[in-house]
């Protein structure tokens, strides 16, 4: 594949050489006609007449091969496994290509061993290394040895067609070069499309997120009723029985949702009143010299990755916290806590992490404040301190709510910290030296497990992705929709 | 500046004639912004009771002036002021002054209208708000009717009094900042350029507004219009490059200037 | 209308007065807060620091052990061929073992041989077999060798592990201790640059992890955003800034655009598993894979980063480029996207910095895979430095917290260095129209 698109990038750079020379015989033959576009765009018009078809017959062939060849491949299998359910299949079909990759691997007798039922596929292919599972029959050697021939096929075909395509355009792009041919309007077309399509990719990226999880959240809300997922009070996925029926595991969001939701507020009672504080000190007080120190610093703790601050957590913030806990717990008469890691250890390293989103975005929001009003407000007599609670910062409110929307929204989706120091027991419970988990942490750790990827347990990471991207896009697109129009308030 | 010895020869003194009461008497005020000299050894006295009008080009320090009498210059780092400004004799750079207290009693009124983002009755209720002059409900009510009225805009907005100030229209925003600015009760109100920004209809409200005023303040108003000068003021001071020209009363100066800057301005061959 | 009275305005202005200490307070006292929040930040910022470097700065240097080690070649080259290949399958573990039994005069037999043994690491052997593999000429004669130390004794050596600590609570033992003070006496035992932090990949003895596939593995997914991103990026901006019309669709791209650069990096991961490993069959682990995720988490600021460049080259350049018969897409490549180029650079750099210390979608893709060799291609297992320092973090040997902060150390550093490098750009080229 990757081959192939070489070849077909080399032929466009002949192609590009081809015209250019072409073009320039041709200004040197027509006598007093001129080029009507440089030699360059002959060439580079050439170029793009041979790779781009070419490309995408590529793209559409690696899209249909899989499926033309799985669909003579699944003919080949017994009814019983015609009639199973369409997951089943696919996690069947994966394997035996698996299984076709390494066909080299098996002696001719394992072949007929398997082939005649004397030994199940799994028994000889897991010890070569080749992971597949129990569901294989005997059906599994000719299917893979079909899928292997069709595939091979179906490459040559590929090799034949992409390059015949290419060759073929670009003779038809060799005809057309003329003095007066407009190549150069020809590129300029193919760039704008060119632009288009990257800036489509965007709109794609978001398509693509909300398909991949929709798809695979619909395929776990066909097993997990969507009430018992959205207002389950139990989250227990309970690893390990893949398939069998009834021993699902349930898949309650709401203490996730408890302790996000949780660990954001601390995050924000830490990251806004410090952020906004340090704003204000920044915009409004402090010198140019301090300013000059200050503001990188700030801004660094946004520039360090998560990970770090994961890390930090647990080796510094959480032991503290812990024997903070120990020390004010039993006062109320509660138990000490139990570990290091807690809503509270992660709530306020999340905290800091997020002060230089609400303070920068904040002193951008007080600057944006006119002079005049300042003004108005000194010259009535008002103190600056007077001044910014009562006349900026009530002017700049709806900004300051939409940068304090985009941290909660940067809070809620946080990943690292939190799965290194929130803890994973999914618990509901108001004490903040309690570890609880969140979305995110489950995410992770039901993507990283080594359960198969067709179960509930791994399922049910799509909907939670689906379910936290609807709740931060929600958040995103009000707060960037007020902070813009308080940008143009005062433009 | 080379020339600065011929132009100190015939510096005005700026004082009003004997007898008359004046508010604030400025000495020799000098002003920088960073390096850069902008105001040339001032000597002016505002009169109570009158309106005092400053003109000139564009960019001789009409603004800067009317600043440093309520100390608004402060707000502004690089700017530094040495001289002797008093406030009914009172020092107003003296240490002992806050420029809080200063302003509550020299108000501003500003070029462009510049309403707080609040409602009509809360930007009058901000100034006796900050200064706790009035604590109880009914008493910030009556200061905000009574403000409104002198400022000759009750009629037009007693009955949406919780509507935002920005919804006004532009003569009405600016009336809106002068009784915002009479609410606490000033001795002096300085407004720069206040019409600028308005048409002529608005601008004749302000102008009967601002010689009803005189009646009980003592005002100092930038203009750029002659004939807004001619119309509300009583005393003249014109600036040039910095340096005040001339001053008298309003009538001689438009009619006899002595300086020949002052009459090319008049006569408008410069500015 | 008459306006106050003398008596009034003398009333407000003793109000007024009476006032100012209050006030005065009261902006000193918010003055105090913005000071103070400032100095919590700041101060959080250098405990951070503080505590990652004075972790993480002794795992640059490593305990080694100079032994005098016989290369009999009975043990290493019973043939006699010197043939590297079958020098490869010496017994040099023997070799080491008799030289440290007889430096330590500890006999084979008895009970403090097994601590003897612990004195090194499980791999010096190796380090040896790839000296003698290296030179054969070695064999039959006695090297003076310095071997890596075991991870225990070098936090022994390094003052993690404490002396004062009862015995039987203390991974190294008295007896190790005496050896290693009597070697450090003779000048046989010294902490030297670690290079192994750099040359190794992962493993499951601290002594021997390095960051080197996680180091290949972020390079090459680097250069993946490097080479997607930045083209796809630019002409994304260019389209956007200079051809698209005011109309819906390209109003929900620009919404879009904003609002992908806020979704959590989690979700990229999530696309990255369904699309690219699930879809198109790209192998998981690999670092195309992660690149491709991180090309999409950066695209959205290269994309911002480059429009406002653009917004930033005044009109006039373009018409004059237009004025001389250029057409549009020609004033723009040609003029307009030079002009802004350092700008798109700085923006360009720092989303590169940010798609380095990006965790948890390369989780998701399984970057996390226990490798050894460092990877050859970007289609082949890896780690990533954010991973690797995640994956350590969870270990609780001592060896291991050294080598995480070790980790973040060389990550900051990266970091900061690419900052630096933008802000550095940015004032070099900045240009005030
Ligand atoms: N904040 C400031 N910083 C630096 N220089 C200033 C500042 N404000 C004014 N200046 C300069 O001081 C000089 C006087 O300005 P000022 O605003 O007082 O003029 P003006 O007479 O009010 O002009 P205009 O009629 O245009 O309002 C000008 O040269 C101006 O550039
Ligand atoms: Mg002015």
């Amino acid at each position: 594949m990757l081959g192939l698109i070489g070849i077909v990038l080399v032929l466009s750079v002949l192609a590009f050489v081809a015209g250019s020379l072409r073009a320039l015989t041709l200004a040197r033959a027509g006598t007093g006609r001129m080029l009507h576009s440089r030699a360059s765009y002959h060439g580079g018009f050439l170029a793009i007449m041979t790779a781009v078809p070419a490309l995408f017959v590529l793209a559409f062939w690696a899209f249909g091969q899989p499926m033309v060849v799985e669909g003579q491949v699944d003919r080949l299998l017994p009814p019983e496994v015609q009639s199973a359910s369409a997951l089943e299949r696919s996690v069947i079909m994966g394997q035996i290509k698996r299984v076709s990759q390494n066909l080299d691997a098996l002696s001719d007798e394992e072949k007929e061993a398997i082939r005649s039922g004397e030994k199940p596929p799994v028994a000889v292919l897991l010890p070569k290394g080749i992971p597949v599972s129990g569901v294989l029959g005997a059906y599994t050697i000719d299917a893979a040895e079909t899928y292997a021939k069709l595939t091979a096929l179906a490459e040559f075909w590929r090799l034949a067609v992409v390059l015949g395509v290419a060759i073929l355009c670009f003779f038809i792009g060799y005809t057309r070069l003329k003095p007066e041919f407009r190549a150069r309007n020809h590129v300029e077309r193919a760039i704008l499309v060119f632009l288009i399509v990257c800036s489509t990719i965007a709109i794609l990226t978001t398509v693509g997120i909300v398909l991949s999880m929709l798809s695979e959240s619909i395929d776990f809300f066909s097993r997990i009723p969507p009430a018992s997922f959205f207002f389950g009070t139990v989250w227990d996925p309970r690893f390990g029985g893949v398939t069998r029926a009834g021993a699902e595991g349930q898949f309650g969001l709401i203490p996730l949702l408890w302790g996000t939701l949780y660990i954001s507020l601390i995050a924000m009672l830490v990251a806004v009143p410090i952020g906004l504080n340090a704003a204000i000190f920044l915009s409004e007080y402090a010198s140019k010299r301090v300013r000059f120190f200050a503001k990188p610093l700030l801004e660094l703790l946004a520039g360090i990755p998560t990970i770090v601050y994961g890390f930090f957590a647990i080796v510094t913030v959480g032991p503290v916290v812990q024997a903070f806990g120990a020390w004010l717990l039993p006062l109320f008469g509660l138990e000490a806590p139990t570990s290091a890691s807690s809503v509270l250890t992660a709530g306020i390293v999340m905290g800091m992490m997020i002060i230089p989103f609400v303070s920068s975005l904040s002193d951008d929001i007080i600057n944006a404040v006119p002079q005049s009003l300042r003004d108005g407000s000194y010259g009535l007599g008002a103190t600056q301190s007077e001044t910014i609670k009562r006349v900026i910062l009530p002017a700049a409110l709806p900004g300051i709510v939409g940068a304090i929307l985009l941290a909660v929204s940067r809070a809620i989706g946080e990943t690292m910290i939190v799965v290194m120091a929130a803890g994973v027991a999914a618990t509901i419970s108001p004490n903040p030296f309690e570890s609880m988990t969140t979305i995110t942490v489950k995410i992770v750790s039901q993507l990283t497990g080594d359960t198969e990827f067709t179960s509930p347990q791994t399922l049910v990471a799509f909907a939670l992705g689906l379910t936290l991207f609807a709740v931060t896009l929600v958040l995103n697109v009000i707060a960037l929709q007020i902070v813009r129009h308080y940008r143009e308030q005062y433009e | 500046m080379s020339d600065s010895g011929t132009i100190q020869m015939s510096r005005p003194t700026g004082r009003v004639p004997e007898g008359a009461p004046v508010k604030i008497a400025s000495r020799d005020v000098n002003l920088w912004y960073g390096e850069k000299q902008a105001l040339f050894g001032i000597d002016l006295d505002v009169p109570d009771n009158h309106v005092t009008a400053l003109i000139g080009p564009s960019g001789c320090g009409k603004s800067t002036f009317l600043r440093c009498l309520n100390r608004m210059n402060d707000t502004i780092d690089i700017a530094r002021v040495a001289g002797d400004i008093r406030l009914d004799g009172e020092d107003i750079y003296a240490k002992a002054i806050d420029p809080v207290q200063l302003r509550a009693r020299v108000g501003m009124v500003f070029q462009k209208p510049n309403p707080f983002p609040k409602s009509i009755y809360e930007n009058v209720a901000y100034g006796p708000r900050i200064h706790g002059i009035a604590t109880s409900k009914k008493q910030i009510d009556e200061i905000v009717v009574t403000s409104l009225q002198k400022a000759s805009l009750w009629e037009e907005v007693k009955d949406r009094l919780d509507e935002p100030g920005t919804g006004l229209s532009g003569g009405q925003q600016q009336r809106l900042c002068i009784a915002r600015a009479i609410a606490v009760s000033p001795e002096v109100i300085l407004m720069d350029e206040p019409c600028s920004a308005l048409d002529p209809i608005a601008t004749d409200r302000i102008e009967q507004l601002i010689l009803e005023l005189k009646e009980n303040y003592c005002i100092a108003i930038v203009t750029h219009s002659m004939s807004q000068a001619a119309r509300v003021s009583q005393r003249t001071a014109f600036f040039h490059l910095g340096y005040l020209v001339e001053v008298g009363d309003t009538a001689d100066i438009f009619t006899n200037p002595q300086d020949k800057r002052t009459q090319d301005y008049i006569t408008g061959r410069f500015g | 209308m008459s306006g106050p009275s003398d008596s009034e305005r003398i009333a407000i202005s003793e109000i007024v007065a009476r006032g100012i200490r209050r006030r005065r307070a009261a902006e000193a006292r918010f003055k105090t807060y913005g000071a103070i929040a400032i100095l919590i930040a700041i101060a959080f910022l250098l405990t951070l620091f503080a505590t990652i470097f004075s972790n993480g700065i002794s795992a640059f240097t490593q305990t080694h052990i100079r032994l005098e080690l016989a290369l009999d070649p009975a043990l290493i080259d019973p043939d006699g061929t010197r043939d590297p290949e079958k020098l490869k399958s010496g017994n040099y573990r023997k070799i080491i073992e008799t030289a440290l039994f007889s430096r330590l005069n500890v006999d084979a037999k008895s009970p403090d041989a097994r601590l003897a043994r612990l004195m090194l690491s499980d791999f010096s052997h190796y380090e040896l077999r790839d000296r003698v593999v290296g030179n054969p000429d070695l064999v039959g004669t006695t090297e003076s060798v310095w071997l890596p130390a075991h991870s225990n004794i070098d936090q022994y050596i390094k003052g993690a592990i404490k002396k004062e600590t009862p015995n039987e609570r203390r991974l190294v033992k008295d007896q190790q201790i005496a050896w290693a003070d009597e070697l450090a006496a003779a000048g046989d035992l010294k902490r030297t640059f670690n290079r192994y932090l750099f040359t190794r990949g992962a493993s499951s003895k601290p002594e021997l992890a390095g960051l080197e596939v996680a180091l290949i593995g972020s390079f090459w997914m680097m250069l993946i955003v490097l080479v997607f991103a930045v083209p796809i990026g630019v002409s994304a901006a260019v389209y956007l800034e200079e051809f698209a019309k005011k109309n819906s669709l390209n109003d929900i791209i620009e919404v879009n655009i904003n609002n992908l650069a806020a979704v959590p990096s989690i979700v990229f991961g999530i696309l990255g598993l369904a699309v690219f490993v699930n879809t198109i069959g790209l192998p998981r682990s690999t670092p195309v894979v992660g690149g491709l995720v991180l090309t999409l988490m950066t695209l959205p600021t290269i994309i911002i980063a480059t429009r406002a460049a653009l917004k930033a080259v005044p009109p006039s350049i373009r018409e004059a480029a237009l004025g001389v018969g250029a057409s549009k897409m020609q004033s723009i490549f040609h003029h307009v996207l030079p002009l802004s180029a350092p700008a798109v650079l700085t923006g360009t750099i720092i989303g590169l910095a940010q798609a380095l210390g990006e965790t948890a979608p390369l989780l998701i893709v399984g970057l996390f895979a226990f490798v050894v060799q460092a990877p050859a291609t970007p289609f082949d297992s890896s780690s990533a430095l954010p991973v690797q320092i995640y994956l350590w973090a969870t270990y609780q040997e001592r060896g291991f917290v050294e080598r995480t902060s070790a980790g973040i150390i060389v990550l900051l550093a990266f970091m900061i260095g690419m900052n630096l490098l933008a802000i550095i750009l940015r004032s070099r080229f900045e240009r005030r129209w």
